[in-house]
């Protein structure tokens, strides 16, 4: 089973620029990305470019509203993703639970939807 | 119409029934992977089963009879749905099912047993509270969506609604079925735990309605905790469980008094404790606590003290100094104000009350009980044996707002009535 683990966590929690704890926090990302590729279990991911750079879009009445600012408006917000391929939702907790995020933050595990039809 | 006086005969097939559900169940989830579909296979079988049992009899080997009537209407349930809708994983367990069919145990043959991980998929901590817990004594315990639903006093569709969910989420986020691996394992099986707690104290103590216990749901909890001690036998948690439960209910009878008011544990009948429940809850805490030595789990040391109270010849008797010493170490391993509130309830009886009370100011200005009945309680009861009657009143009043049992209510404002006539 797929399940994109979303990486969420308030900025002012996170490891400043430039310090020390920001580099050791780099690397353990590049660390855990390591593991997970070479499990065989990475499945996709990425990181993303901060809320203040987001564009809400909704299309009302066949017109399309565009607005400023991420989907919700909360302290903790969307940063990242991991795809994984794991077994179950245990070995998926597993994965999540060793991103450096997960320290201050939180990690959602959500089950990507299976369309298998034949 | 339903017959509203059931045969014996059909009687002892609803007690068979009920008797087999949990393991059946467990059996056909294992096999199916799916428990929407194992439970509605199940009731197929239990149609037929109640049907053709009250006419020729219960076989000898109920359990093989209804697991293999249940996968018979699984793979017609299967079938009926491939045929529109045909999905990958349900034909591989159709495949599978047509050839464990071919090859079915004969009656007599041991069906493995399945119980424990599907007690562990059913606690899962993906899962909320309410839902493992509702979901335990559906596939477990066999109680029914209504029973489950007037045990915790929320309307019926709502507790459907809650298994529903459960059940989804098991499928859709794929909660595995299986017992977890050994560096889960402390982790899952308290989550089992506090799940079978939660049934044997919404039983014992009624957080609301009219009732103070409801036997039922205790009855169902131990009986869950007695088969999870079987399964797990090496693990001295279960069996603490198992002994606090075993404890609690040898005393159930004389918590409530004819009328259904409290009785202060003081005050209570140790003539009436079931003496032979008590035993066994000695025998199995006395086993755990050598399995874990020298470092009991918080069930065990519950039990521990829980079993002084049971076993002491008279309430005066009681082993105060042990049950202090029990405590200090259950705060260490739950540093909560709930447990300081009660040992500083039993350091009263062994150091005075105004040595309490001073503990008990302490307690409250560092956490926050201030809405919490039990304090209150306690600190009347502390105020009383103080003889500050005046201070007593009105903590027994502040104690009565904050509980809506009717039974604790009763036993509260008997309190403030005898504490009233002395003034």
């Amino acid at each position: 089973m797929k399940y994109i683990l979303l990486i969420y966590s308030d900025s002012s929690d996170e490891p400043v620029p430039g310090t020390e704890a920001h580099g050791k926090y780099f690397q353990a990302f590049g660390t855990f990305t390591g593991n997970l590729a070479k499990s065989g279990k990475m499945a996709g991911g990425d990181a993303l470019e901060p809320v203040s750079t987001a564009t809400s879009v909704r299309v009302r009445g066949g017109k399309t509203v565009t607005t400023d600012g991420p989907f919700a408006e909360t302290k903790e917000q969307l940063g990242g993703f991991y795809v994984v391929d794991a077994d179950n939702l245990d070995e998926a907790i597993e994965w999540a639970a060793k991103i450096p995020t997960a320290e201050f933050g939180t990690i959602e595990v959500r089950p990507l939807m299976v369309f298998d039809n034949m | 119409m339903a017959d509203t006086s059931p045969t014996p005969a059909r009687r002892t097939v609803e007690i068979v029934i009920r008797e087999e559900w949990g393991r059946v169940l467990a059996t056909l989830v294992g096999l199916v992977r799916d428990f929407t579909l194992a439970e509605d296979a199940l009731q197929d079988a239990v149609l037929v089963a109640v049907d053709t049992w009250d006419r020729r009899g219960i076989p000898d080997n109920p359990r093989a009879w209804l697991i293999q009537t249940a996968r018979h209407k699984a793979i017609d349930r299967l079938r009926r749905g491939v045929r529109f809708e045909a999905k990958r994983n349900e034909l591989k367990v159709l495949a599978e099912l047509d050839a464990a069919t071919h090859t079915a145990p004969t009656e007599d043959e041991d069906i493995h047993d399945e119980r424990l991980p599907l007690i562990f998929t059913c606690c899962h901590p993906a899962l909320a509270d309410e839902a493992r817990v509702a979901l335990t004594l559906r596939t477990l315990g066999g109680l029914t969506t209504y029973e489950i639903a007037r045990a915790f006093l929320v309307p019926e569709p709502t507790m459907a609604q809650r298994l529903v969910r459960a059940q989804r989420k098991i499928k859709k986020a794929g909660i595995p079925y299986r017992v977890p691996p050994p560096d889960l394992w402390p982790e899952r099986l308290d989550s089992v735990l506090a799940v079978l707690y939660l049934i044997f104290n919404e039983g014992h103590t009624a957080t609301s309605g009219e009732n103070v216990t409801r036997a039922d749901l205790c009855q169902e909890a131990l009986r869950l905790t007695e088969n999870l001690a079987l399964l797990a036998p090496d693990e001295p948690e279960i069996q603490g469980l198992l002994a606090l439960m075993l404890f609690h209910e040898a005393r159930r009878e004389t918590r409530t008094d004819g009328s259904g008011v409290l009785v202060a544990l003081e005050d209570q009948d140790r003539g009436s404790w079931d003496q032979a429940l008590i035993a066994r809850g000695d025998e199995v805490i006395r086993k755990a606590l050598k399995q874990s030595a020298p470092s009991p789990g918080r069930y065990q040391l519950q039990a521990a003290i829980s079993g002084l109270h049971a076993t002491a010849p008279t309430f005066a008797a009681t082993d105060w100094e042990e049950i202090l010493m029990l405590y200090g170490r259950l705060h260490q391993l739950q540093p909560t104000p709930i447990v300081r509130l009660n040992a500083i309830a039993a350091a009263s009886f062994r150091y005075g009350p105004e040595a309490a009370l001073e503990s008990l100011n302490e307690l409250v200005t560092e956490t926050d009980l201030a809405t919490y009945q039990p304090y209150h309680a306690t600190l009347a009861d502390l105020l009383r044996r103080a003889g500050s009657l005046p201070a007593a009143r009105d903590a027994y009043r502040t104690a009565i707002t904050f509980t809506d049992n009717v039974a604790e209510r009763q036993f509260l404002e008997r309190c403030l009535a005898t504490l009233t006539e002395a003034a």
